[in-house]
Parts: C-alpha cells; sequence; structure tokens
C-alpha cells in the first residue's frame, strides 16, 4: 500500500461516454439502481486476458497495481497470490514451459515489478513466453520520484523481448494482443506491460481490437527449400552424424520428427540441458547430455562426429567449451527460428531458418539411411566403457544415488524442475527425460532459487502430473517462502533438498581450480528444513543414509495431501563428473577426480 | 569442409566505419532499445541521425559505428530483431547518397579571416554569423568532406563544433515501403 488516499475513479467515469462493448456487465452494476458505467481500463484489461485463455495469475499486489487487482476480484481468472514477485515470475515461467502458453505475473510499482527482473532474465535466456503485468504511478507523477516509482521500462530493456509503457486507456486491447502475440511467436519471450494507475483507472471506450499487425516482426515457419536440399546433401556425405537438439526443439515440439530422422539416418542424438525431453533419452540411439557435464559418451560422440545438425540449440559456451576446436573438423548444419543465433558463436555450414519442427519434417523425406553401423557400435562402446556411475559402497549417502532411485521410481511419469548447481547436474545426468515438457530447469540465466517456483506453476498447469522439484540447500532458500503458496493450495509437488551445506558448484570449481581455497561457499546456519516445512504446515522427510532413499521416495510419491519437503544430507563434499572446464577443448574433459592441480579455467564460470 | 568455426572475440579487429540505415516505429524508448544493442557489446556510436520517416509513425536512423564485419553483422541481427525496428540496412556494399552538416565557431581575427574563407570556398560552406572575434559557418558535404574540411580550420582555432551525423539514402526504387503497410 502506498499509504496515500486512493481516489475512486469509479463513481467518476462518465457513464455518457459507454458504449454497448465498454458497459460494464458486472453483476453488481446490473442488480444496483447505479447506471451502467464505462469499465475502466484495468477490468477490460482482465478481459482481454481472460479472451486469451489466461487460467492463472501470479502476483503480489501493491498500491499502483490495485485498479487490476480490483477488476480481478470478479474475474474467472485465479490470482495466485506468491510471497515474493521473484517466485511470481518463476511461477508464471513453470507454468509456461509445462504447456506452451505464456505465464501471466501481476506486481506493483518499484520494488515489486524490480524483484520480477531475475524472472524476466531467465524467460529470455531461455525463450519462454511470460506476460509481466507491472502496475506504474500515475502517469502525471511519472519521472517525479514518486513513491514505489521505478523506471520500469527502463529497467527492463535488456531482458524483455518488447515491453510497453501504456499511457492511453485505449491502447490496452491492442497491446495485451500484441503481447500476447510476441510473447507466444517465433523465439519466444517474456513482454512487460507497464501500466500507470491513472491508466488502469481511466474508463475505456476502445472497440475490440482484431488481427495484430507488428510491421517488420515475421516469424519464420518452413526452410528455403534449396537450403534443406544443402542439408539433406551435406547429411548424405555423413558416416559420423550426431544431432544436438536444444531447447528449440521442445518449444516447436520436434522430438517425434527428430526421433523419425534419428531412426531414419541412423545417427545418435544428444540433447543440452533444456533439451531434455524432445526426444526421449531412453532410446537406443539417445547418448543423454552434451556438454560441460555432459556423459562422457555424449561428449566423446560430438567430438568424433563429421557431422552435427543443431535442431533449436545455440551452441552456447557450455556446450562448445573452447570454440576454437569443437566439431572444428565436422559439417556442422544449424536449424533456428532466430536468424541472429547463426554465426553468433559456432559458424555454421549450412542455416536452416525456420520451426524446428517444420524443418526436420520437411528435411525427412530427403534422406536415407546413412552408413553408420560402424559409428553406432563406437557409441556404443563408448557407453560401456564411460557410463555414469558413482560410488555404491559405504554408509555416505550421495546425491547420485537419491536421483537415480527417484528416477526409477517415478517411472518416466514425473515432470521434474530443478534449481542450479551441482544437484542440476546430477539431475540432468539421473534423470532420464522422456516426454516434452517434462524438464524445467533455467539454463542461459543459471538462476538460483528457480526450481521450487517453477513447480508450483508447472503443477497449476498439470494438476494430474506427479510433480518433483529438485533443488540445493542454497537455491532453495532463496524462494521457500512459497512454501506457504504451495501449502494454502495444496498442491502436490515433492521438494527434494539435495543438502550438502555448501554451495556445491562453486565449491568444487574452488577446489578444482582454486587449490580448494574455499571462499563464500559454506552455508553453515542452514536450517532444519523438514521442522522448517512443519512450520507451514508442510510435510517433512528426511534421507540420511542409503537404506532411507527408496522408503522415503516411495512414502512421498504416496502423499498426495500437499506438498512435501524431502531432505537428503547428502556428502559435503563430492564433485559433479564428467566435466569440460569452461573453456576447455573436449579432449580435456575429466571423467574422475583429477590427480593433480588444474590451470584455472579461460571460460566465465 | 574444415577451418575456421568461431567469431573472433568483439573489439579485436574493430575498425571499419559501417552505415546502417534503421526504419523503426516513432515511439518513446525506441532510440534506448538500438543503443543498448551496441553498448552491450562495447561498441560505440560513432554518429546518429534521427527523424520522421516519410510515412506517420516511423521514424528513420542513420547509425555510424566501427567494427569488424562479423560483429557488425551481428550488431544488425540483433538490431532486426528489436520489435521496433521495422527495417534495416547495411551499406557496405551500396554507395548511397550521403550528407552531412557542421556548424563550426571559429576564433577569427581580422587578419585570419581571408585565409579562413579561401579554405572553406573549396567546399559547401556558408557563413551564417559575422562577429567582431568570432565567425560561424555552416559546411555541408559528405563526412569525410567535412572532416578535410575541419582539419584544415583547425589551425585557425575552433571554438565550438556541431555536426548533424552522416544521413544517407539509397538511390533506386525503395525496398522497404510494403513493410510499413497502410496508406502512404
Amino acid at each position: 500500500m502506498d499509504g496515500q488516499k486512493m481516489s475512486s475513479k469509479r463513481s467518476a467515469a462518465p457513464a455518457a461516454a459507454a458504449s454497448d462493448r465498454g458497459v460494464v456487465t458486472r453483476r453488481a452494476s446490473r442488480k444496483g439502481t447505479v447506471p451502467p458505467r464505462v469499465e475502466t481500463g484495468a477490468e477490460r484489461l482482465v478481459r482481454c486476458m481472460e479472451a486469451h485463455g489466461v487460467e492463472y495469475i501470479f502476483g503480489l499486489s501493491g498500491g499502483a497495481a490495485m485498479p487490476i487487482f480490483d477488476a480481478l476480484v470478479d474475474s474467472k481468472i485465479k490470482l495466485i497470490l506468491t510471497r515474493h514477485e521473484q517466485g511470481a515470475s518463476h511461477m508464471a515461467d513453470g507454468y509456461a514451459r509445462a504447456t506452451g502458453k505464456p505465464g501471466v505475473v501481476l506486481v506493483t510499482s518499484g520494488p515489486g515489478a524490480t524483484n520480477t527482473v531475475t524472472g524476466l532474465l531467465t524467460a529470455l535466456m531461455d525463450s519462454v513466453p511470460m506476460i509481466v503485468l507491472t502496475g506504474q504511478t500515475p502517469t502525471f507523477n511519472l519521472g517525479k520520484d514518486a513513491f514505489q516509482e521505478a523506471d520500469v521500462t527502463g529497467i527492463t530493456y535488456p531482458v524483455v523481448k518488447h515491453s510497453y509503457l501504456v499511457t492511453k486507456v485505449n491502447d490496452i486491447p491492442r497491446v495485451v494482443d500484441e503481447a500476447f502475440y510476441l510473447a507466444s511467436t517465433g523465439r519466444p519471450g517474456p513482454i512487460l506491460i507497464d501500466l500507470p494507475k491513472d491508466v488502469t483507472s481511466a474508463p475505456c471506450t476502445a472497440p475490440d481490437h482484431d488481427g495484430v499487425r507488428i510491421p517488420g516482426y515475421v516469424v519464420p515457419g518452413r526452410a528455403d527449400t534449396d537450403v534443406l536440399e544443402a542439408a539433406a546433401a551435406a547429411i548424405t556425405k555423413s558416416k559420423r552424424p550426431v544431432l544436438y537438439v536444444g531447447h528449440g526443439a521442445v518449444i516447436s515440439g520436434a522430438g517425434a520428427a527428430i526421433a523419425q530422422l534419428s531412426e531414419k539416418l541412423q545417427a545418435p542424438v544428444v540433447n543440452t540441458l533444456l533439451g531434455k525431453g524432445a526426444v526421449d533419452e531412453t532410446g537406443p540411439m539417445h547418448l543423454g547430455m552434451l556438454g560441460m557435464h555432459g556423459t562422457a559418451y555424449a561428449n566423446k560422440a560430438v567430438e568424433a562426429c563429421d557431422l552435427i545438425m543443431a535442431i533449436g540449440a545455440r551452441w552456447d559456451d557450455r556446450i562448445t567449451g573452447r570454440i576454437s576446436e569443437f566439431c572444428a573438423n565436422a559439417t556442422r548444419i544449424h536449424i533456428d527460428v532466430d536468424p541472429a543465433e547463426f554465426n553468433k558463436t559456432v559458424t555454421s555450414h549450412v542455416q536452416l531458418l525456420g520451426d524446428a519442427r517444420l524443418v526436420v519434417e520437411d528435411l525427412l523425406p530427403l534422406v536415407g539411411r546413412l552408413d553408420t553401423k560402424p559409428w553406432l557400435a563406437q557409441c556404443a562402446a563408448w557407453r560401456k566403457a564411460y557410463p555414469l556411475h558413482y560410488p555404491t559402497r559405504g554408509k555416505a549417502l550421495r546425491a547420485q544415488h537419491v536421483l537415480d532411485r527417484v528416477n526409477t521410481l517415478t517411472d518416466g511419469k514425473a515432470l521434474f524442475t530443478t534449481d542450479v548447481g551441482q544437484h542440476q547436474m546430477w539431475a540432468a545426468q539421473f534423470i532420464r527425460t522422456r516426454a516434452n515438457r517434462m524438464w524445467l530447469s533455467s539454463g542461459g540465466a543459471g538462476t538460483m532459487g528457480y526450481g521450487f517456483p517453477s513447480a508450483i506453476g508447472a503443477q497449476f498447469a498439470k494438476p494430474k502430473t506427479p510433480v518433483w522439484c529438485v533443488v540445493g540447500d542454497g537455491g532453495f532458500q532463496m524462494t521457500m517462502c512459497e512454501l506457504a503458496t504451495a501449502a494454502i493450495h495444496k498442491l502436490p509437488v515433492k521438494v527434494l533438498i539435495i543438502n550438502n551445506n555448501y554451495l556445491g558448484m562453486v565449491r568444487q570449481w574452488q577446489e578444482l581450480f582454486f587449490d580448494n581455497r574455499l571462499s563464500g561457499v559454506d552455508l553453515e546456519g542452514n536450517p532444519d528444513f523438514v521442522k522448517l516445512a512443519r512450520a507451514y504446515g508442510v510435510k517433512g522427510f528426511y534421507i540420511r543414509k542409503p537404506s532411507d532413499v527408496d522408503r522415503v521416495i516411495k512414502q512421498a510419491i504416496k502423499y498426495n495431501d500437499g506438498p512435501c519437503v524431502i531432505e537428503a544430507v547428502v556428502v559435503k563434499e563430492d564433485n559433479v563428473f564428467p566435466m569440460i572446464p569452461a573453456g576447455a577443448g573436449y579432449r580435456e574433459m575429466l571423467i574422475e577426480r583429477p590427480k593433480g592441480k588444474l590451470e584455472k579455467p579461460e571460460g566465465s564460470t | 569442409m574444415t577451418g575456421t568455426n568461431h567469431i573472433p572475440a568483439l573489439g579485436v579487429t574493430a575498425n571499419t566505419l559501417h552505415t546502417v540505415s534503421i526504419i523503426t516505429n516513432d515511439h518513446p524508448g525506441v532510440l534506448v532499445r538500438i543503443a543498448l544493442v551496441f553498448a552491450r557489446r562495447g561498441y560505440n556510436i560513432e554518429s546518429l541521425a534521427v527523424s520522421p520517416g516519410a510515412r506517420e509513425g516511423f521514424a528513420r536512423m542513420t547509425i555510424t559505428s566501427r567494427g569488424d564485419a562479423q560483429n557488425t553483422e551481428q550488431i544488425l541481427k540483433q538490431l532486426k530483431k528489436l520489435i521496433d525496428v521495422v527495417y534495416i540496412t547495411d551499406h557496405r556494399d551500396k554507395a548511397p547518397v550521403e550528407v552531412e552538416i557542421a556548424l563550426v565557431k571559429l576564433r577569427a581575427a581580422r587578419a585570419a579571416r581571408t585565409d579562413i574563407l579561401r579554405i572553406v570556398d573549396n567546399f559547401e560552406s556558408q557563413v551564417v554569423d559575422d562577429e567582431e572575434d568570432t565567425l560561424m559557418l555552416r559546411l555541408t558535404g559528405t563526412s569525410a568532406e567535412l572532416d578535410d574540411c575541419l582539419g584544415a580550420l583547425r589551425p585557425y582555432g575552433v571554438e565550438e563544433l556541431i555536426r548533424s551525423g552522416k544521413i544517407v539514402m539509397d538511390s533506386g526504387a525503395s525496398n522497404f515501403t510494403h513493410l510499413l503497410g497502410g496508406a502512404s
């Protein structure tokens, strides 16, 4: 609340200006003796949201957004009150990734809006459709350092696909239509709409808006025929192909077509962290995740391939390592819906601009079976020689063991979200994702605090799907206030905390590259997470030793009356392997803990 | 197919001057979005000219910036990606019509005036203000011509200088007006 007296715009609305469309149809006004009045900008905004099929809005109220919150009282849209705006933004993100539909956030001006910046960055980096509505100080106060004023469009320019500062109430229907269109087409991304309070309070008389027209905005669909033919010609020459699948394949639903292509060519598949689930990771042609913490056999295949085809993937530095060495002698084909990704980091020989699914479907009839028998045998040999593994003897509880068993016991039916760090990489390795939109993780931004709220958003989106949220003790504490949100809605999210009492990934780097000089990684002072859960009325379980693992996981799977927290107290000092140090080449991959000291990495983090 | 597979790091060979024309929506914030594309990559905008375009609701800009070809290509793509950017073209392979205007104020003692006027006589110029101790000139020409002229004037003491920034337009038929839609 801004502590100022709220002016009642409602009574001031000129009834005479009412058009048929703009007349408020709320029961209260019909029943009463008050003459019909024109709907406010806020009411129109909510009506537009309803027309776009919005089911949930994740938000936190505040002074400048009050007209919008007021309008939601009479809407069928369910408002999910979060405990922090960052949580709201990640919930909308989780909802969006689980469904493919834009997630919607509503917050107030100033700090309410700035608390969504991390969520915007997370969504932008991972191409997630999201609409963030921010209340703003009235237009007559803009730039006057008014209470809870922030230049929100200014602050967020670098972290949005596009944004609007609405200064005319009758622009609202057009802006909302454009926002939904932009958020969900082409390369999806977050759209911010900044809404001054006088604009949302003013009468809106705009006619229904139809047809979005954004000059210069092109949504690529099918690739050019001659480029498809060039790609097919290159593929036909390959004896050691690899299909490298990214988030674009998930977004466009290209998985089935890629599986067909892999089968037809007899080409193995690898995926990025965000590409998990586009193609069933348990399939015989699938080598798992590539890159910094990918499987050794995926990375060996990428290192030795003679052709790599990126399908909705962007040759990120976690994937390439040292760029000058990455697939330097292979033919590189790139499929992307965003032309700015071509030649951004790695150059490619063939560039297919279009929707990943359409491009792969169009490629299918142009290619035939390749002579890859020796190549597949080689990949199988690597798979056998360098399996993912962890010590199974001894009393120490290991994160990998817990995740391996969660993977087995959930049987491919659960949706997983993760936070960021060691647990994320172990989960990516051991949770084998079988279906699209069943794996949600912050990849590009690497946002700690993402895992738990995104699981809440995903559970709202998919009430019947088991949702597991794998988090570390560090990241969970960044957004754990949303335990209240999960609890009051009785969402059966299973929060698995891999607790090593460290910011483990940074500790791993300090051990390997900084002479084990630990700095800023010891999470001394952690709460007892089970007791904390209980304080919110949330069920809690401990996993303290290997023999607890299966029993507790099964108990958690059975418990669906609300959220539960599983605190797995794992060994403090364990490292994620395989590992390609940042900026190093694939041939420098570490499959296990090295004996001596390593050079400081060239690449960032 | 072998050879290089990567783009050199930013700023390594930032040397060539690129001139781009951009057609944008004409509303607040567009310039900031465009400036951020350059600033984020450590690139400096060397000159910038903005005005309303021929069609209402759209603005036109000419921007010059230095950089190597590949990074400039990336900046162009990122600019094109902005929703408010309707059309963008790099003039590197064309010879567009180009003009720039400068106002320059010189300390001009009586004795030096003849020399000054002899210098500017070789360029398209006009004396727009003639005071006791100063002389203000308007210079028109290509940016290179202005560079030459100002170089020659510098020994006489340049007090103030403002250049409009280069503005360019491709000759021949327009190739983007269909993107703007609506009536002209």
